[in-house]
């Protein structure tokens, strides 16, 4: 099935008639209500809260935080920002509760520090991968908005946002920004290996009100397994130590700086670093 | 745009990112609008250690609003009821439907239609 993301720019994809489509589509709103309740259920808001939705586009996702019934510790304030005009109006049409921005989260989320309580993107971010004109690039949209949304949400705040990386290059390229911002970062992904699999990026600031790391945000769920990368890395890190001295690794690290220093060097070969023969 | 949105939302140039000019953004020739919605005493308190009051005094002046008192309602002002309401009325239920949000510092202006303030900057200024 064709991307979207690879047809237009997102304001120019989602004209008058597309936007309507989308919204009217019933299975689309399944979809989008399930992973609003599932973004939710990551957020794990207690009390009524200040929630910024980015790419809120018709508002379907703004208007179940509005639903939230008082025992769930609802309902929620929120402000959608979107970039695409028609399906804002859309929104207006179905007179949602939150207020709207037309903005592009790519060029930054324009709040004071400390606004949100929490952030929710549902099917947006996978659009910041595309630069649209010569004069931005990808890595400095995704840099811009995750610096953004970072200073925006309070110490303790939460973001989930639901993507549709192309492929693990951007999955990556995603979820490396957003740790470059100061985020604590996980990536939840359900139904695996499905055509159905949604992946969610949990972002926490300062610790995210958890006692441990990232992974205690799923704590108590039911049906999630833990996969830590991070530890696989480290592990590997540390069987090969760093290069002792005298050894293969470390002389050609040492001719490399002394090359580079403009010094006369020895040419390497496959007798560099090993040990003589016992003479007699 | 609700009046709680105006007391968050700053300048998107990156140069007024340092600016204290930069926030909070001046209304000019704002309509107004009053819609009704349920009044949360919980969220009132939950968001109003978080409000800019002088900020919030400017606006409202701006707004053509009777003035507020000097200092934001702290600890036992937060248990009545009228405060919380007058609070919610101002910040929650009135809303500027048309136009412009100005900042002090560069001088951009942002358009207000039917609510929604327009944001997208020409790429010369991100």
């Amino acid at each position: 099935m064709s991307r979207p993301e690879d047809i237009l720019p997102p304001d120019l994809f989602y004209n008058d008639n597309e936007s309507r489509k989308y919204t009217k589509s019933s299975r689309i709103r399944n979809i989008q209500a399930s992973m609003t309740s599932r973004a939710l259920e990551l957020l794990d808001l207690k009390s009524p809260s200040f929630i910024l939705d980015l790419g809120c586009g018709s508002g379907l996702s703004g208007e179940m935080l509005s639903e939230v019934e008082h025992e769930d510790g609802g309902p929620h304030t929120w402000i959608g920002m979107d970039i695409s005009p028609s399906m804002l109006d859309v929104a207006l049409q179905r007179e949602v509760e939150g207020d709207l921005f037309l903005a592009d989260i790519g060029q930054g989320v324009p709040f004071r520090p400390g606004t949100f309580d929490a952030a929710i993107s549902i099917s947006a971010i996978q659009w910041l991968c595309n630069a649209e004109s010569s004069d931005v690039s990808p890595e400095g949209r995704l840099r811009r908005f995750f610096e953004g949304l970072y200073a925006s949400l309070r110490r303790g705040g939460r973001a989930v946002c639901q993507f549709y990386p192309k492929n693990d290059v951007q999955r990556s390229m995603i979820s490396g920004a957003a740790i470059k911002a100061g985020f604590g970062a996980g990536i939840l992904e359900d139904d695996p290996g499905t055509k159905s699999s949604k992946l969610y990026l949990v972002l926490t600031v300062g610790g995210g009100g958890l006692p441990g790391d990232i992974t205690g945000v799923v704590n108590g769920m039911d049906d999630v397994s833990v996969l830590d990368a991070r530890r696989k890395a480290t592990e590997i890190n540390n069987a090969r130590g760093p290069p002792r001295k005298g050894d293969k690794a470390w002389i050609l690290n040492k001719k490399e700086q002394m090359a580079k220093k403009g010094k006369v060097v020895k040419a390497s070969s496959r007798y560099t670093g090993r040990k003589r023969r016992i003479a007699f | 745009m609700k009046v709680i949105t105006a007391n968050f939302v700053t300048c998107a140039v990156k140069e007024c990112k340092t600016s204290p000019a930069s926030f909070p953004l001046h209304f000019n020739d704002a309509e107004l609008e009053q819609q009704e919605l349920d009044f949360q005493p919980e969220f009132i308190r939950n968001i109003l250690p978080r409000i800019d009051w002088e900020a919030l005094r400017t606006i409202s002046n701006e707004l053509g609003f009777p003035s507020l008192p000097e200092s934001k309602p702290e600890e036992e002002a937060l248990n009545n009821e009228q405060t919380l309401k007058d609070l919610h009325r101002l910040l929650l239920e009135t809303h500027v439907t048309e136009g412009k949000l100005t900042c002090g510092n560069c001088g951009h202006s942002y358009m207000i239609k039917e609510g929604i303030a327009n944001f997208l900057l020409p790429s010369h200024l991100v």
